[in-house]
């Protein structure tokens, strides 16, 4: 895995959005990725901000997750990559 | 009714002369570079460069795709994201080029890239010297967290369109979204018609 | 704590510049009042919006620097290409509205009930929430010790400097400062490495729990540092700011 650009974040930064989204603290939730099975904290995930809007990807073999995009004054998220989030 | 921070105002945002830029633009003379992946780096002499789905497959090395005619344009981008970026200068291929090297009649194509990203876009949208895949951006070779080694380049559509790391075309019979496509952003993406999100 | 964040609000509400404190030339401390406040935990943060009056909107976050119990104090660092930055360490003044939401985040947050021994690596503006856990600490009368390993650029860019040269009971802070040292400076003077860490950090046989805050590049050099000198990685945990100097 090559290291990580500078500008990437983690699940901590969009603490707020997942919390209007889900409507619950969400930086601890485990999320375990539906392509490699990894586990941890949703903070500790991966963190693309294009504007367009956020990627959150597995540490560990790159597969996107979730994606959430602002549209409209709403924001949508997507947890297909997600093979569970509790 | 969000209370008004007095005083805060965008950073940027110089208005264009009218018509130059599509509505809800402001022209930008940063170039942002944030992605929705991390960065590939492909060596060189890995990369090609494929069209899928044709009568017969056919694909290019970077050397060969070097050796492919090559146009330096000046076209002006728009960013679903309202920054509007006048007067970049690229070098690249044709996708006339491109897709005169194979026979198919098929509508549509998937542009397919390093790291998964994917667009989809109308081969009309591709053609009549409308789009390129771009290896130079200002004189200089693409930058990797620009896109290269090369790039699609679509300047009258979105810019989410103009796909980075390119790596090929996928010609279709139907219009599947790609990537942003998938999570709701526009099939087509004009900007003169603000298309930037499903619906509009 | 098991992740029982405390419940703050989930919409947005109006919060009142009360003060501010510049705590370097580049970096600014803004007391809110924030009607509904629920409280916080040490090591949460607050996302700030502002509304210019085109109705152009900007969203940040920024960590809460001070304890539970206290007033709500965020700690702005000013971005030189920043949109928000610029705004909150230079234009606002007392009276000022801006929107806030939170409470946010229930991972990376400290009680003393989660016990010790602290290790606590700050890179630059990444000490913001690591000194609400400090001050929490001594509200609540914790005997938890704690190491602090604070990476700044220069001495003047230390944040919080008098305070952390308190000396106080059971806190031990060093400092590195990657570009300029001052004259007679005994302490490091280079980018946190593997050999730094072993110098500073608790052994791992003394089961730790660790806090690393900052810049991406910070964080990811030094979480992988502290596993490899035996940290178990589920008690290593990590905030990255994304990239900023430090």
């Amino acid at each position: 895995m090559e290291p990580l650009e500078d500008w990437v974040v983690d699940g901590n930064a969009i603490g707020g959005m997942l919390l209007e989204v889900f409507g619950t603290e969400m930086t601890a939730a485990t999320g375990t990725c539906g392509n490699c099975g990894a586990t941890g904290p949703v903070a500790e995930l991966a963190v693309y901000r294009p504007d367009l809007g956020t990627v959150v990807r597995c540490r560990h073999c790159d597969n996107v997750l979730m994606v959430l995009v602002q549209m409209h004054g709403v924001t949508c998220v997507d947890t297909r990559g997600l093979a569970s989030l509790s | 009714m969000s209370p008004i921070s007095r005083g805060f105002h965008r950073r940027h945002g110089e208005e264009a002369a009218a018509g130059r830029v599509p509505p809800g633009q402001y022209v930008t003379h940063d170039f942002p570079v944030l992605s929705a992946g991390p960065t590939p780096h492909t060596p060189l002499a890995n990369w090609t460069f494929a069209i899928e789905g044709a009568r017969e497959p056919k694909s290019w090395t970077w050397q060969e795709f070097q050796a492919l005619p090559a146009e330096t344009v000046t076209v002006d981008i728009h960013c679903v994201t309202r920054w509007s970026k006048l007067d970049t200068t690229w070098t690249g291929v044709s996708v006339d080029v491109l897709l005169g090297a194979v026979s198919y009649d098929t509508p549509y194509v998937l542009a397919f890239c390093d790291g998964g990203y994917t667009t989809n876009l109308p081969v009309d949208d591709l053609t009549g010297g409308k789009a390129w895949v771009a290896y130079n951006y200002d004189g200089g070779s693409l930058a990797p967290e620009h896109g290269g080694p090369a790039r699609l380049l679509v300047p009258h559509l979105y810019f989410w369109k103009s796909a980075k790391w390119v790596r090929g075309l996928r010609l279709r019979d139907v219009d599947a979204p790609g990537f942003w496509e998938m999570y709701g952003y526009h099939m087509y993406g004009d900007p003169w018609r603000e298309q930037r999100y499903a619906g509009d | 704590m098991a992740g029982t964040a405390v419940r703050g609000r989930l919409t947005w509400q109006t919060a009142t510049v009360s003060s501010v404190v510049d705590e370097t030339a580049k970096v600014r401390t803004l007391s809110l009042e924030v009607p509904d406040w629920a409280g916080h935990w040490a090591g949460q943060h607050l996302d700030v919006r502002l509304t210019a009056d085109d109705g152009y909107r900007a969203e940040r976050s920024y960590s809460i620097a001070t304890a539970p119990g206290e007033p709500v104090g965020i700690t702005v660092e000013r971005l030189d290409d920043g949109e928000v930055s610029p705004y909150l360490t230079e234009d606002v003044r007392p009276g000022d509205q801006i929107e806030i939401l939170g409470p946010i985040g229930g991972y990376f947050v400290w009680d003393p009930v989660d016990g010790g021994p602290l290790l606590l690596l700050a890179g630059g503006s990444g000490v913001v929430p690591l000194r609400a856990i400090l001050r929490h600490r001594v509200r609540e009368e914790s005997p938890v010790p704690v190491r602090l390993l604070y990476s700044s650029r220069t001495w003047a860019d230390v944040i919080y400097r008098t305070e952390l040269e308190q000396r106080t009971q059971g806190v031990a802070v060093t400092y590195t400062l990657t570009r300029a040292q001052p004259a007679g400076w005994t302490s490091y003077g280079r980018r946190v490495d593997q050999q730094m860490l072993t110098e500073v950090a608790w052994l791992a046989t003394q089961a730790p729990l660790a806090y690393v805050c900052g810049p991406t590049s910070f964080v990811e050099s030094v979480a992988a540092g502290l596993v490899a000198l035996g940290y178990p990685p589920d008690r290593v945990k990590t905030e990255r700011f994304g990239a900023t100097g430090s």
